[in-house]
């Protein structure tokens, strides 16, 4: 006996909808029966888990914080995905971002530099970003180079680079030769939104970066590429667009935003350069951009969610003193139960009995 | 369960979180804790819950404590805020990255009581604390010297930073002052937790000749694969001979009990200062696990050398300190190297045959 999936004729657009509701609620009865394994109570769970961080603006304004980077960064991976092409260093570009921009903020550390600082630290961080995204992608056209394996190992000499730095030319001179350089001046970070508030401007980039796309992607020419170039590569070679373009400026895209995101978490959020400036948010961003399939708005709320999992695990951690392990556990079901999901909404399972098959 | 017995649980458990955010002067004194890797490390955050874990049987009803594992530095302050503001009132960060983000929250909660291992920079409601875990390192570097067939022992660092290689030159001094030709391999790890990395960093050395392993790093890996090969090495943190109990010498403990319990105790009788603390053999912070697996005479020196250290007749970095080119070492301090210097140590002693990573 074998399982077969069938793509279905036609799918009821409502059930697209409700997919990924489906998938949700699935997804809490799992973790729910977990934490009822557990001797812990399923409702206490889902009460600090969701609902709290939902109805406490502190953790609101932290879900904020939380889900910039990884919305910045998805946003970006949306552009590769859409094309088919699997950026997966974007970790390394907000890294290279970040520390392009930080050049400029140590550069001018303790002088009386103006405001120009801080838009020109972004636009460093941006052009880092692109610049590192930009390798992979000439790999790929120039040598038909595996632009996975190139992307992903570009991460570790990122990484690398930074942990240079920290340690030898940025380190701070005061700083007991720990590695860690200078927390930036007043002129080189990002202004908050408000005034006891941890929202920086970066969210504001995200939401803009959302909107823009939205309109891109499904209003420009350029959509229509990036679309055909993914779904259909011969047809857009018929239609005379060149994949090399493409790929060059998806790559440069994403890149770029990797690196904004970079930047501004360093400048808004850390205030100095360390050897780690990144939980991991490049390679999260992956799983982001696909909850939200690859839809600029989808991505928004897909970024709330994973930051949501974050937060509520944190504070399960605190009041109901529930192991991490639970929440990485609990990220997992959720993605597996959308995904999951959407292939029982455009493909039907059939199983086939032994010697029905081939 | 019927729907009312639902929004029942519901409500009860709203209350319940909602008063788990006022602490009157009746209550229980919140502690918390934030740790860098899992609980389970059985190294560095294991000896730190071991202390947590004594306040509460110290204290019992008088105290709730609660840890968050596995806390990103560069994602952390979220982490020690929600801590502060769920009514704890003693927060303990337990790892060099939190310093920046622990001093932006101590400053927003004023009536908090912040504590901060391994760093520097401290505020009226903020002391740090750290441990001379380099005393450890030179007893444990005469014994290496003297069981070592090869002439040359081996050393797994985490990260070049001064803690670490500090104790590098300390365990180099302690195996120097047995045996002048000694020689040391050095492997970073470039991680405080991650075993694989760790034990392939003690296989690398092994195959060089090394028949001793010391580590810096937070897991047992190291000495496991010391004990695959018949090898000698040393536990790191904790007693981890359950771990490898033919290889293991001795082990760096370190004890974190007896100053926890302290400050909680300082909390409670209101008289906490900021302060800065930095314990050694003699301060019980840093404890020899037996000495085990060696003969008599090297056991009898090992003990006598711990016996000099804690009555300060012997200081690992006495003058004067050669640096690897020849050059003296300033002497800071009283007859040996000032707290300063070594807490800011980056030069390697002469006779380490590598270069430090800067």
């Amino acid at each position: 006996m074998r399982f077969e999936l069938t793509p279905r004729a036609s799918v009821a657009p409502f059930m697209r909808t409700l997919a990924p509701i489906l998938a949700f609620i699935t997804a809490f009865l799992i973790a729910g029966f977990v934490i009822w394994l557990l001797g812990r109570s399923p409702l206490a769970a889902f009460q600090v888990y969701v609902v709290q961080p939902l109805s406490d603006p502190w953790a609101l304004q932290e879900l904020l914080v939380k889900a910039t980077p990884l919305a910045l960064i998805a946003i970006g991976l949306s552009y590769c995905f859409r094309a088919n092409l699997w950026n997966i260093g974007a970790e390394g570009q907000y890294v290279v971002g970040a520390i392009l921009g930080s050049w400029l903020a140590l550069r001018t550390h303790g002088t009386d530099a103006g405001i120009w600082v801080l838009p020109a630290m972004l636009l460093l961080g941006i052009i880092g970003g692109a610049l590192y995204g930009l390798i992979p992608a000439f790999l790929k056209t120039r040598f038909g180079v595996n632009e996975i394996l190139t992307s992903l190992m570009l991460v570790y000499v990122a990484q690398l680079l930074l942990d240079y730095l920290v340690r030898g030319p940025w380190r701070d001179p005061k700083g007991f030769n720990f590695p860690q350089s200078v927390t930036f001046d007043p002129a080189a970070t990002l202004p908050t939104l408000g005034e006891a508030s941890r929202v920086h401007y970066g969210t504001v980039f995200a939401v803009l970066a959302v909107i823009v796309t939205a309109v891109v992607v499904g209003r420009t020419l350029f959509g229509y590429r990036l679309r055909l170039t993914g779904d259909a590569p011969r047809a857009a070679r018929f239609a005379g667009f060149s994949s090399k373009n493409t790929t060059l400026a998806v790559f440069a895209i994403s890149g770029g935003l990797a690196g904004l995101a970079g930047i501004s978490e360093v400048a808004g959020q850390i205030g100095q350069l360390q050897p780690s400036i990144s939980p991991g948010y490049g390679f999260t961003a992956i799983t982001v951009a696909f909850l939200g399939r690859l839809n600029p708005f989808g991505i928004l709320v897909a970024a709330l969610v994973v930051a949501l999992t974050f937060i509520g695990g944190e504070s399960a951690q605190i009041l109901l003193k529930l192991p991490l392990d639970l929440t990485q556990a609990f990220q997992g079901i959720l993605l597996l139960c959308v995904l999951s999901a959407d292939a029982l909404v455009s493909y039907r399972v059939r199983i086939i009995r032994r010697g029905g098959g081939k | 369960m019927s729907f009312r017995s639902i929004l029942g649980a519901v409500a009860g458990v709203t209350a319940l979180a909602l008063s788990a955010g006022s602490a009157g002067a009746q209550e229980k004194l919140k502690i918390g804790f934030i740790y860098v890797g899992p609980v389970g490390d059985y190294g560095w955050s294991h000896q730190h819950d071991i202390g947590r874990k004594a306040v509460e049987k110290a204290f019992g009803d008088k105290v709730e404590t609660t840890y968050v594992e596995s806390v990103p530095e560069a994602d952390s302050e979220r982490a020690i805020e929600q801590l502060a503001r769920t009514g704890h009132k003693l927060i303990f960060t337990t790892s060099f990255g939190f310093m920046e983000p622990t001093l932006k929250v101590a400053k927003k909660y004023p009536n908090v009581k912040f504590e901060h291992a391994t760093g520097f920079k401290r505020a009226p409601n903020l002391s740090t604390y750290a441990a001379k875990f380099h005393e450890g390192r030179y007893i444990i570097g005469q014994i290496a010297a003297k069981m070592s067939k090869s002439g040359t022992i081996g050393y797994v660092g985490a990260f070049p930073i001064p803690e670490v290689v500090s104790g590098i030159n300390s365990y180099f001094l302690g195996a120097q002052s047995v045996n002048p030709n000694i020689k040391i391999k050095v492997v970073w790890a470039n991680s405080w937790y991650d075993p694989a990395k760790e034990a392939d960093a003690a296989k690398a050395l092994l195959d060089q000749g090394v028949d001793i392993i010391a580590q810096h790093t937070d897991s047992p890996a190291p000495l496991q694969a010391a004990e695959a090969r018949g090898k000698f090495g040393f536990g790191q943190a904790s007693d981890m001979e359950q771990f490898a109990p033919k290889a293991q010498l001795t082990a760096i403990v370190d004890n974190w009990s007896d100053y926890y319990i302290a400050r909680t105790k300082a909390v409670l009788d209101g008289t906490w200062k900021s302060e800065d603390t930095w314990g050694g053999l003699a301060a019980h912070m840093v404890v020899m696990a037996p000495y085990k697996n060696m003969p008599d005479d090297v056991k009898k020196m090992a003990e006598e050398t711990e016996a000099a250290i804690k009555s300060g007749k012997l200081n690992p970095f006495k003058c004067p300190v050669l640096k690897q080119d020849g050059s003296q070492v300033e002497c800071k301090g009283d007859g040996a190297l000032s707290d300063e210097q070594i807490l800011s140590m980056n030069f390697y002693v002469k006779g380490i045959d590598d270069k430090l990573p800067q």
